[in-house]
């Protein structure tokens, strides 16, 4: 069984979770043998070109450790054999189309997701 | 052998906050109704759906009291679920992220509900006829 894994949300508890909570989830399924696509679209299309990790937070005395590496965690996705997308018009509509994108990560257009959504056995939206 | 269908679920709202906790509870007791087997990975704050220490209040703004106020709760909810599935001769399982319980102290859940990790949603995703992922917003 494949499965599309479609992330609309973008930051989602990143700052208490220290990862994106739907990347996190994809590298444990990866882990026991899932076979995933990853499709980034919306607001989430910002991953495709984050570089580095978030800025920790600090509260007080209080700083966080280790916060979120989205451009590592998507890197460790493609790495471990996860197709990772990006819509390309979600890209476009930020202003962040001429930006480079992680290594290995795929450039959609639209008109190219329903033939990637008939290509898999289910769709997972997140 | 059975030939009910089987649907997993994978959610992540937690109880008293969004109406897709409602929604995502119809959708379960409709999926009983129609004869299915259950399947559901509780994610992120929807771990804390079977935590077994949630309590009933009174309400003193609608004036009454905890016996007559009866607020719901979402692991009677639970409960209920699994003994109309009982009833129907059908199966429901229920596993919490077990990270996500440890991050939110709620280990105590009722029972019949369990603790996991997403291996198990992929698990439950590859056993049954067909999943619905119902993320938060």
């Amino acid at each position: 069984m494949k499965v599309l894994q479609i992330v609309e949300q973008a930051f989602r508890a990143t700052g208490e979770e220290q990862d994106d909570t739907i990347l996190w989830l994809s590298r444990s399924m990866r882990a026991v043998g899932a076979e995933l696509h990853l499709l980034l679209n919306g607001n989430a299309a910002y991953y495709a070109v984050q570089q580095g990790h978030l800025p920790p937070l600090r509260f007080g005395h209080w700083q966080q450790s280790h916060p979120a590496n989205i451009e590592q965690d998507l890197q460790a996705l493609i790495d471990s054999g996860v197709t990772v997308s990006v819509v390309e018009e979600a890209l476009v509509e930020r202003g962040l189309a001429q930006k480079p994108s992680i290594k290995g990560l795929q450039r959609l257009p639209r008109k190219a997701l329903a033939s990637l959504y008939n290509s898999v056995d289910q769709v997972w939206q997140w | 052998m059975s030939t009910a269908q089987t649907l997993t679920f994978a959610f992540m709202d937690p109880p008293f906050e969004s109406e897709r906790t409602t929604t995502f509870f119809r959708l379960l007791e409709a999926s009983l109704e129609a004869g299915a087997n259950i399947k559901v990975f509780a994610y992120e704050g929807a771990v804390a759906l079977a935590f077994s220490k949630q309590q009933a209040h009174g309400n003193s703004v609608h004036g009454r009291g905890v016996d007559e106020e009866a607020h719901p709760l979402s692991r009677q909810w639970i409960a209920a679920l699994q003994q109309k599935a009982k009833e129907r001769g059908l199966t429901f399982d229920w596993i919490n992220c077990g990270l996500c319980v440890d991050e939110r102290g709620v280990n105590e859940v009722i029972s019949g509900c369990g603790r996991g990790s997403p291996a198990d949603l992929w698990k439950f995703a590859s056993a049954a006829d067909n999943t619905l992922v119902i993320g938060t917003r």
